[in-house]
């Protein structure tokens, strides 16, 4: 009998951490039951998987920690619907399931030996995280050109990640622009404005560089034209789309756009290759 | 394709003989249509019958099906552990299949069985089945199975194939577990006579010219998606539809489903239920944004998906067998084949 790809992984909750000021959005990090699934689910910084509530239902998550961090997988949920819902009232102990790795990848191979922009904004930040985080990684830094990051969200109490944030600010080997839509903290001190002003006010050079996109439709909307002004091709310009989903596999049907299914031909694409596709995402 | 002369009586007693090996399964009439059913005697077989209301895909993708039951006890201690459900997965026999019906299945496959994933209740049950398939002498009105790639006497999908003729039936063993049906019961029939596979060949040639050519495939494959998709006829098209979704539930090959987690006390399973693009909950995302939320886009969506998107992908025609089925049923009197005429004339204007 072949591998049956729906079947998710005994996973347990081992911590949940709360993200935001609102309460909306939480971290889970999950440990594999057995050890040989652990071992089987090798994945890369980009791919998502399904979380399986039993009694609920499944959600596609995008894998939140890098595969440079061992022992145990982070998601980060925002809570939307019913799964999310009952998810975000788990504890931990409590067993769930993960299926995947699915989906494509940031293109590592190529973005090797190249500078590499990060734009994100709210929530969509998960797997820029899990990016940042192995590109970070001392067997993997030498790898990549410069790193510079663009992340916003609409105030200081929504970022995600924030002392990560933080500390990578310190470091040397990486250009942080943090910056919040507004704030009236007076002790605020990185940048106030939207993702693709700041963007157009740091201006990250497009030379033998990729950029990565994610973030709400409305800041990616704003952020390609400056992305281009600054000389960057559409095929330089990464982004990761999201989609209802249910079965992960390029099978149920339902989130193709044209030829495509998200979940399996994506949900990385660049811009050059949504050109030829409908816009319907 | 060489062929064997049989009775009717000569088939069923021929049939009879793997009952005990095989589940068999034929077209029979409920009393408002004809339906695939599990065989008690291959008696039961209408082969007077046109075709099925629904099509047989239901055998192999179930309209709902458990995949996975679990516990949600909190004293038992594999709660919440998924375990595959039960599943019967005996070798069967489908008899009186139409070839555009078991040709179906066979694109459906490009979708279930991938170099990357198998699905494994598909896979299974493709392997477990051998089809007796049913030539069509008398094509339905609403027939266009020569257009799309497949036909009436088309072997694809087939391991024997049947045709009525002058009062029996000629049959013909046409793929290696055919064949080796054949050598497990031996057949209680004889060569066609001349006249006979004169009369077999007419009979295949008239059948054939009956059928409607109203596909140009090379035209629509040639255009880029995005000049198809943007096209204005799709407004026409979309007019008069009513979601109601009777085409993809009747289509043998719209293989769309859900999956929903069904909970009872303490005892849960995940199951998977067919689904269709036509529905707005389809494509609806948890923050409200749906990227079909028009009907326009559902119904776009059905007919690019199988005209054009399946055709660019797999590079192996259209996910279409000309059943007819949603001509014939379609409430609001949508024909795709006035929808593929539409696409071929815009595909032949110039750009």
């Amino acid at each position: 009998m072949v591998k049956n790809p729906y079947k998710p992984y005994p996973v347990k909750i081992d911590e949940i951490i709360v993200e935001t000021d609102d309460r909306n959005i939480r971290t889970f990090h999950l440990k594999f039951l057995n050890p040989e699934d652990e071992a089987a689910f090798s994945y890369l910084p980009g791919q998502f998987a399904e979380i399986s509530v039993p009694g609920q239902g499944e959600i596609p998550i995008g894998i939140a920690s890098s595969p440079t961090e061992k022992g145990y997988l982070k998601f980060t949920v925002n809570k939307a619907g019913k799964v999310t819902t009952y998810l975000h009232n788990m504890k931990p102990g409590d067993i769930i399931g993960v299926r995947g790795p699915l989906g494509n990848w940031y293109p590592w191979d190529k973005l090797e030996g190249s500078n590499v922009v990060i734009i994100g904004g709210g929530f969509a930040f998960t797997t820029l995280r899990s990016s940042i985080v192995y590109m970070l990684d001392p067997e993997n830094r030498h790898k990549f050109g410069n790193i510079t990051v663009v992340y916003g969200a609409r105030n200081p109490g929504l970022l995600l990640y924030k002392e990560e944030l933080f500390a990578w600010e310190r470091r040397d080997d990486i250009v942080m622009h943090i910056t919040v839509d507004a704030t009236n903290d007076p002790n605020w001190k990185y940048n106030v404005g939207f993702v693709p002003a700041i963007t157009k006010e740091k201006a990250p050079s497009s030379e033998n560089a990729y950029a990565i996109v994610c973030g709400p439709p409305i800041m990616i909307k704003f952020t390609l034209p400056v992305l281009r002004e600054l000389g960057f091709a559409p095929d330089c310009i990464i982004t990761s789309l999201e989609m209802r989903m249910k079965c992960g596999i390029g099978m149920c049907g339902r989130c193709n756009i044209g030829t495509e299914y998200v979940c399996k031909d994506g949900p990385v694409f660049t811009f050059e290759q949504l050109s030829h596709l409908p816009n319907e995402y | 394709m060489s062929w064997l002369r049989l009775t009717k009586e000569g088939l069923t007693e021929w049939l009879r003989k793997f009952e005990k090996t095989y589940r068999l399964y034929g077209p029979v009439w409920t009393g408002s249509y004809h339906e695939f059913k599990l065989l008690q005697d291959p008696e039961e077989i209408d082969w007077d019958y046109r075709n099925t209301r629904l099509s047989p895909k239901s055998l192999f993708l179930p309209p709902a099906e458990k995949m996975f039951i679990y516990s949600l006890d909190p004293n038992d201690p594999e709660r919440a552990i998924l375990k595959e459900a039960s599943k019967d997965f005996d070798p069967r026999i489908i008899v009186g299949i139409r070839p555009c019906d078991a040709y179906a299945l066979k694109l459906v496959d490009k979708n279930f069985i991938t170099p990357q994933y198998q699905d494994p209740w598909w896979l299974n049950r493709r392997e477990n089945t051998i089809f007796v398939g049913y030539g069509c002498t008398e094509p339905c009105s609403t027939c266009f199975c020569s257009s799309v790639g497949s036909g009436p006497f088309d072997t694809k999908g087939l391991d024997v194939l049947v045709v009525n003729v002058d009062g029996g039936f000629a049959i013909s063993f046409v793929s290696e577990r055919g064949k080796e049906l054949l050598r497990k019961e031996p057949l209680g029939a004889r060569a066609l006579s001349e006249s006979e596979e004169r009369s077999l060949q007419d009979k295949m040639a008239e059948a054939r010219a009956a059928m409607p050519k109203l596909w140009d495939e090379k035209a629509v494959a040639n255009r880029p998606l995005l000049d198809i998709f943007n096209a204005p006829f799709w407004e026409e098209v979309q007019f008069s539809c009513i979601n109601c979704g009777t085409c993809t539930f009747l289509c043998p090959t719209c293989w769309c489903f859900d999956i929903q987690d069904e909970v009872w006390k303490e005892r849960g399973c995940r199951v998977r239920l067919w689904d269709s693009c036509m529905f707005p909950l389809f494509t609806l995302h948890a923050s409200g944004h749906n990227p079909r939320s028009q009907k326009l886009q559902r119904v776009r969506q059905r007919f690019m998906h199988k005209l054009k998107y399946y055709v660019d992908k797999y590079g192996d025609g259209v996910a279409c067998v000309g059943c007819g089925r949603c001509v014939q049923f379609c409430p609001v009197n949508i024909d795709i084949r006035e929808v593929m005429r539409l696409m071929v004339s815009h595909c032949q204007c110039a750009l």
